[in-house]
């Protein structure tokens, strides 16, 4: 099967044709804001970082603003920098160039300031953006589509009818060749063991448990052991009756595959199929590290509610609870409700989440967009300095 | 599809079914999933909404599936269409990690 999608130079394609502006910094982020405003197509990264960080942090912020420039929902990108931050613009902007795609780099310290800088970098993304605007869409196979998987506001529905219905379309899409990413490692704690014996070789068995202890240790270093505290006394109240039961509620939403690879925090995953990626529970740094990684599409199943989307990927907003989809209708898209009032199975929910995923890849606006959620948390292990 | 479907089964492979309201001991649900044909199980137990029973007999000692995954182990014998919940499965408490 096929989306209508844009085909990139580097033989990537994506479901978006975005012109991006990333301040390198967040010295340079309000000159980023103004380039960008007013103009559709054109969406900036609210970044904080870029100076400051240290050690691993240094590489995790490259890396995730790089592959936000890199992802195939991008057609051109302008890097903003100040020019004294630790963070090299240029670097920055060298990196992205690599995909091919049209990367321009100024600087506020060079370019004469804060109005210069804006007015020039104005003009750049004018012409990209008219230069995008020639770009087709065209048919492009679904084993190309990266796929993010999030769930976040949990409640009794997400176990029961969203994940479980999100795991069916996980599973037609790997079907079709594509790719899923299951992530935010604390949330698989008590599921791990389950998980590993899916994965394609002990190696890759060995790098989700050592994640997975490596997010427990640090919790219990900030005084949250969260293996004692779950299944909590209202999970067994509402029927939860283990560690294993809860967790793996949670990451059924991507199916039921082999696992095929492990990739780090916003790293390119370089197989097909089922693939897992070592992120926080954060809702927003999450799906900034997938995106981050490459998925030109999420899919996000909530209970109680959330609004959040990418600055570059479509999220789908997919619930099990009426009343919620009645109150947030606004920041829903599907609602899976049926599952649980009986009136659908898991399966037709599943197909109905996956002809959304065609649909949204090929142009249709989700819910977070069309509020223009363009939600951006960077995902860091140390403080700044 | 005749009336209200009344319990989930997850994944073909599950060993248990959850009930989508309160369901009274003594009362016969149908349940299906996936492919297979539609079973009607008889509930030897009331069961409270959200919670599970058993959609077969489980000895003392034998995984308790959900979601095709086992969720944990029995403590006693389970018998169909009885209540799955803490007083008769115990999962594995110490990380996979340190297994």
């Amino acid at each position: 099967m096929t989306f209508q999608g844009f085909r990139r130079a580097d033989g990537l394609a994506g479901t978006r044709n975005l012109v991006l502006v990333i301040p390198s910094v967040g010295c340079s982020q309000g000159a980023a804001r103004a380039i960008a405003r007013g103009r559709k197509d054109a969406v900036y990264l609210p970044n904080i970082l870029g100076c400051g960080q240290v050690g691993d942090d240094q590489v995790l912020v490259k890396k995730t603003l790089a592959g936000f420039g890199e992802n195939p929902n991008v057609f051109s990108v302008l890097v903003v920098g100040n020019g004294c931050e630790t963070l090299n613009p240029e670097g920055l902007g060298e990196e992205i160039a690599r995909s091919g795609k049209r990367t321009e780099v100024i600087v506020i310290q060079k370019d004469g300031g804060v109005r210069k800088t804006v007015a020039l970098g104005r003009k750049i993304v004018g012409e990209m953006l008219a230069d995008a605007a020639k770009l087709n869409r065209e048919p492009i196979p679904l084993s190309e589509l990266i796929l993010g998987t999030e769930c976040g506001g949990s409640d009794y529905t997400s176990g029961l009818a969203s994940n479980p219905a999100v795991g069916v379309a996980s599973d037609m899409l790997i079907a079709e060749g594509g790719t899923v990413i299951l992530s935010e490692t604390p949330e698989l704690i008590g599921a791990e063991h389950l998980l590993a014996r899916r994965a394609r070789t002990p190696e890759i068995a060995r790098k989700v448990l050592d994640a997975v202890a490596w997010w427990e240790k640090k919790a219990i270093e900030g005084g949250q052991n969260i293996r004692e505290v779950n299944p909590s006394p209202g999970n067994m109240e509402g029927g939860i009756t283990t560690l294993e039961e809860k967790s793996l509620g949670c990451i059924h939403k991507a199916g039921t595959t082999t696992l095929e690879e492990f990739v780090p925090a916003a790293m390119r995953p370089t197989s097909k199929g089922l693939v897992y990626m070592d992120t926080p529970a954060h809702d927003i740094e999450q799906l900034t590290c997938m995106v981050a990684g490459g998925a030109q599409i999420v899919v996000f199943t909530t209970g109680r509610g959330t609004p959040p989307g990418s600055p570059i990927a479509p999220v789908i907003k997919i619930t099990g609870n009426r009343d919620t989809f009645l109150c947030m209708r606004d920041s829903m898209d599907v609602d899976v409700s049926g599952v649980v009032q009986g009136r659908q199975t898991v399966r037709d929910a599943g197909k109905r989440i996956f002809d959304e995923i065609v649909a949204v890849a090929s142009g249709k606006v989700t819910k977070a967009e069309r509020l223009g959620q363009r939600d951006f948390c960077i995902f860091k292990v140390n403080m700044n300095i | 599809m005749a009336g209200r479907i009344k319990a989930i089964v997850i994944h073909e492979k599950d060993t248990v079914a959850v009930a989508l309201e309160a369901l009274s001991a003594g009362s016969e649900v149908t349940v299906a999933c996936g492919e297979a044909l539609p079973q009607r199980i008889k509930l030897v137990s009331s069961i409270p909404m959200g919670h599970k029973f058993a959609l077969k007999d489980h000895e003392k000692g034998t995984p308790v599936i959900k979601y095709g995954e086992p969720i944990g182990t029995s403590t006693s014998a389970i018998a169909k269409g009885e209540h799955v919940h803490v007083h008769n499965v115990a999962g594995k408490k110490e990380g996979g990690a340190h297994a």
